[in-house]
């Protein structure tokens, strides 16, 4: 049995230790904020937390998170409200189709954790693993820096 | 008969709006859908007439306004900007409406959200649909208040009586509304242009805070309770078939509950299922476990002879041959024929496979011979049709609900994937959800054809062309829908090929035949990719040859501005469904949007040191106006970097300035995507591509480093947003690299090309 923090609350598993974290989210916890993009940690759409920082959870298997914290994009936001990377996302109108973001705002908050004030080159390695088949980048990366500049 | 009627207290209504609710229908579709599909027919219907119901709208008790959304949504904000334009003239306050998405019904007329259709073709009915429900509440006032109509005025939710000032909120008055007659459609004004609260402005996505919060529902996120989760092994060959298999293995997985065949398809394809082996399991990982251990034998057919490279050979040498004539303007024979002085030039551009970063995905179950399917669909008529086709049901015992999508690109509208999910359900007994996973996706696409194009031109006085013949080859979106179709039609034809604007006196468009061997679907902007990519390439070498700047020397060949006289133009010419008279080739608007992007960039002032260019290229599609300006470097290994794109877009009306916007800065990174590093290729009739590692699209560190739009100020009718900002990227940037280096690109992707 492995055990595991989620968005605070306490879970155990007890399936095939192996299954990435992605799918124990979705189809276990029905956490379904987290997104299947492509299964090889190419496209980032299935980014989350553990202890605080950004994993692709499409190739994390549930046991290496066993004793962890685990964040997804439901247990982003606090008892004050939306995360300042989701308020400067809706401020900027990022989204087209949206199935992407909730992994971007997830590399983007773990982002600005270490770094208040990142350059475009900041911004770029960070989230150089986060594909947007819409092309929204322009509004991700102003939208990023409008987090930072409110986080400060 | 009235298209606008009165279904308030209806029983059929029931359910989606509450028994005091004021409900009105606006009929989308002319008389013929009505003779077409009778459903949906109201037993009572109002004026004793059989009334087809399309659009909906009511109004509740409290206030609260529901818009049936019948539009797909993918990103390209049809859910959110058609149901503004009817909140707008109802006067609505957008923050009091809320979205029902519609099931698939042809009482809707078509939900098909493909070819940038949504606002074009649903601005006016909705604009009559809540111009009614306010010219109604106002009546409703007017009652209450026993004074003339006329005196009362709908405002931001409520009807307010002028000269004593009293008012209603919309609530107070639907209940008395709903006992109204509707008036004639001559009698409803439509508000001034002036007086427009959302249309022209910016409206964020109805979605938008439920995609931050990883609320929002995609097709991945549908779930039915006692589901299996399901994944299919298909024919590595288009056409193959099971020849054995051995799942021994596959069921040891733990998980694994079962396996089932799919039948291959009958020709032609259409959206059938390739067939193949699928296992079912309780949890998607534990499906994808079993598929590995899976033994499949494939018998492979005849498309296992299918190889890129020589089949560009045929490709280009059909190219270089006559073809069928699409548009033939003078007489180019006669003119190559004098002898003078002729420039060539070949273009290729490869397969394209669409990627929407959410695979495609069903959840369905039969039951008692019908069939319930929710899933991220461009066209939920298409999945009852298919559904229905593959299952041997009726169409009507197919209900599509309709979530929102993770992209589609047009991948989305060919439900094949729906079929797979509804045909392992009758076999399992139980809902079943099909998942693709990315290497599916990349490999069974319905591809974006690969293309050949040949370019000839005869040179006259001033470096002009006295003659220009245009010839491509590829195999067409028919293939998919007739068995052994070669030839396109005029509808893809159509798509930047027999509509070039050139003010040419011998100007022929041709195009030869192809066969297909794998599934060739419509993507993003379709046939205008290569088309323009040739066209904008050409005339870009034919201005550097008479030594002359691209951007006036591609003025001039658009000629004098006018309407091109349609007797110009071949005479089975679609316009992609709009009238030659609403909606003609406008030769000022292309020159005001290349004028404008060329001034956005600073063409005229632009540098010219080695390693740095600009390139631009315009085109109307989707009967809207684009032009783009690139400017690139190319440092001396050869790497390319997109620093500026300049996009100036004249779509007539405009709904929605923020959704027009953020596609156009969209088109311009999936331009980008297709242009640097696109390309799908087949080796022995098996994809060589499988997943973003072989497949690439653009990082956030290799899209253009700023993109900047500019969208025209235009009274014109509403044409096409989701597509038209695509076909100039590929070209501009080309002309851009010719600029920088001297390098002329004429191969789709530019990867291909060593530019140092």
């Amino acid at each position: 049995m492995i055990t595991l923090k989620i968005n605070g609350v306490q879970k155990s598993f007890q399936g095939d230790p192996e299954m990435p974290l992605l799918w124990y989210l979705r189809d276990v916890l029905g956490l379904t904020g987290t997104k299947f993009g492509c299964g090889v940690a190419l496209c980032g759409s299935c980014t989350i937390h553990v202890n605080g920082e950004a994993v692709r959870s499409c190739v994390t298997p549930v046991k290496a998170a066993e004793g962890k914290s685990v964040t997804t994009i439901e247990g982003l936001a606090s008892a004050q409200g939306l995360h300042p990377v989701q308020k400067a996302w809706i401020a900027a109108n990022v989204p087209q189709c949206g199935y992407c973001q909730p992994g971007q705002i997830m590399q983007a908050a773990a982002l600005l954790k270490t770094n208040s004030n990142p350059s475009d080159k900041d911004i770029d390695e960070a989230m150089s693993g986060n594909i947007c088949r819409c092309g929204t980048y322009q509004r991700i990366r102003t939208a990023i820096k409008a987090a930072a500049k409110e986080a400060r | 008969m009235n298209t606008i009627q009165n279904f308030s207290r209806r029983d059929f209504v029931k359910g989606m709006f509450s028994a005091g609710a004021f409900v009105l229908c606006a009929q989308a579709s002319p008389l013929k859908l009505l003779a077409d599909h009778p459903l949906g027919t109201p037993s009572d219907p109002v004026g004793g007439t059989a009334f087809h119901p399309s659009m909906w709208l009511g109004i509740e008790p409290d206030g609260s306004v529901i818009i049936v959304a019948h539009r797909s949504e993918m990103g390209s904000g049809s859910r959110t900007g058609v149901p503004v334009i009817l909140a707008d003239e109802l006067e609505a306050d957008w923050k009091r409406v809320r979205l029902v998405q519609a099931i698939g019904d042809a009482k809707y007329g078509s939900q098909n959200t493909d070819g940038s259709h949504s606002i074009r073709d649903f601005f006016e009915v909705m604009r009559q649909a809540g111009a009614t429900a306010r010219t109604m509440l106002e009546q409703a006032a007017a009652q209450k208040w026993n004074v003339p109509a006329s005196e009362c005025e709908a405002k931001v939710h409520t009807v307010v009586h002028k000269s004593s000032g009293k008012k209603l909120g919309f609530g107070e008055l639907a209940s008395a509304a709903a006992k109204l007659p509707v008036p004639a459609k001559e009698s409803i004004k439509l508000k001034p242009r002036s007086a427009w609260r959302y249309i022209g402005k910016e409206t964020s996505l109805y979605d938008l805070k439920d995609i931050v919060t990883g609320k929002a529902g995609f097709g991945m996120d549908a779930s039915v309770p006692g589901m299996l989760h399901a994944v299919v092994a298909r024919p590595p060959v288009f056409g193959g078939t099971v020849k054995s298999f051995d799942d021994k293995e596959a069921l040891k997985v733990p998980g694994v509950r079962m396996t089932a065949t799919i039948d291959p398809f009958k020709p032609p394809h259409n959206f059938q299922p390739l067939g193949g082996v699928a296992v079912l399991a309780d949890s998607t990982w534990a499906a994808m476990q079993g598929r590995e251990k899976l033994k499949v034998e494939w018998e492979n057919g005849l498309n296992a002879s299918y190889n890129s490279a020589e089949f560009r050979k045929q490709l280009e040498a059909t190219a270089r041959q006559p073809g069928k004539v699409f548009r033939d303007v003078g007489n180019v024979d006669t003119e190559f024929a004098k002898g003078g002085k002729v420039i060539e030039s070949e273009y290729y551009a490869p397969h394209l496979a669409h990627a929407p970063m959410e695979p495609p995905v069903a959840v369905a179950e039969f039951r008692d011979g019908k069939v319930e399917a929710w899933t991220c669909t461009q066209n939920p008529q298409d999945v009852q049709e298919t559904v229905a086709s593959v299952l041997g049901i009726k169409k009507e015992d197919v209900t599509c609900h309709v979530t929102l999508l993770g992209g589609g690109f047009g991948r989305k509208s060919k439900p094949d994937y729906v079929a797979e999910a509804a045909v392992l359900s009758k076999k399992a007994g139980k809902p079943v959800k099909v998942v693709w996973t990315r290497e599916d996706d990349i490999k069974f696409d319905f591809f974006h054809s690969v293309a050949a194009m040949y370019m000839k031109a005869a040179i006259g006085a001033n470096g002009m062309p006295t003659a220009w013949l245009q010839r491509s080859a590829f195999p067409p979106i028919g293939s998919t829908f007739e068995s052994g179709q070669r030839v396109s039609d005029a509808g893809e034809m159509n798509l930047g090929w027999s509509d070039t604007p050139w003010n040419i006196p011998n100007l022929r468009a041709e195009h030869g035949p192809a066969a297909h061997h794998v599934r060739i679907g419509w993507f993003r902007s379709v046939a205008n990719i290569y088309h323009a990519f040739a066209i904008h390439s050409f005339a870009d070498e034919l201005a550097h040859a008479a030594g002359r700047d691209p951007l006036e020397y591609m003025l001039a060949l658009l000629g004098p501005d006018r309407i091109i006289d349609r007797k110009l133009l071949p005479t089975d010419f679609p316009n992609m469904g709009g009238t030659y008279e609403e909606y003609p080739i406008d030769t000022a608007r292309l020159r005001h949007v290349a004028r404008k992007a060329a001034e956005m960039a600073g063409w005229g002032k632009r540098a010219k040191l080695k390693g740095e260019g600009m390139g631009i290229a315009f085109h109307r599609s989707f009967l809207t106006y684009v032009a783009t300006v690139a400017r690139v470097t190319v440092d001396g290994a050869g790497k390319l970097r997109i620093h500026q794109i300049d996009t100036a877009i004249d779509a007539g009306t405009i709904v929605n300035r923020d959704t027009v916007n953020n596609q156009i800065q969209g088109a311009a990174v999936f331009g980008a995507s297709l242009a640097l590093m696109g390309e799908i290729t087949a080796t022995n009739g098996v994809i060589d591509q499988s997943n973003f590692g072989d497949y690439p699209v653009c990082h956030m560190e290799d899209a253009p480093e700023k993109i900047n739009v500019h969208i025209v100020e235009s009274t014109a009718p509403p044409a096409g947003v989701g597509e038209p900002g695509v076909p100039t990227i590929a070209p501009a940037i080309c002309n851009a690299i010719f600029a920088a280096t001297g390098k002329r690109v004429r191969e789709l992707p530019i990867s291909k090309t060593k530019l140092a």
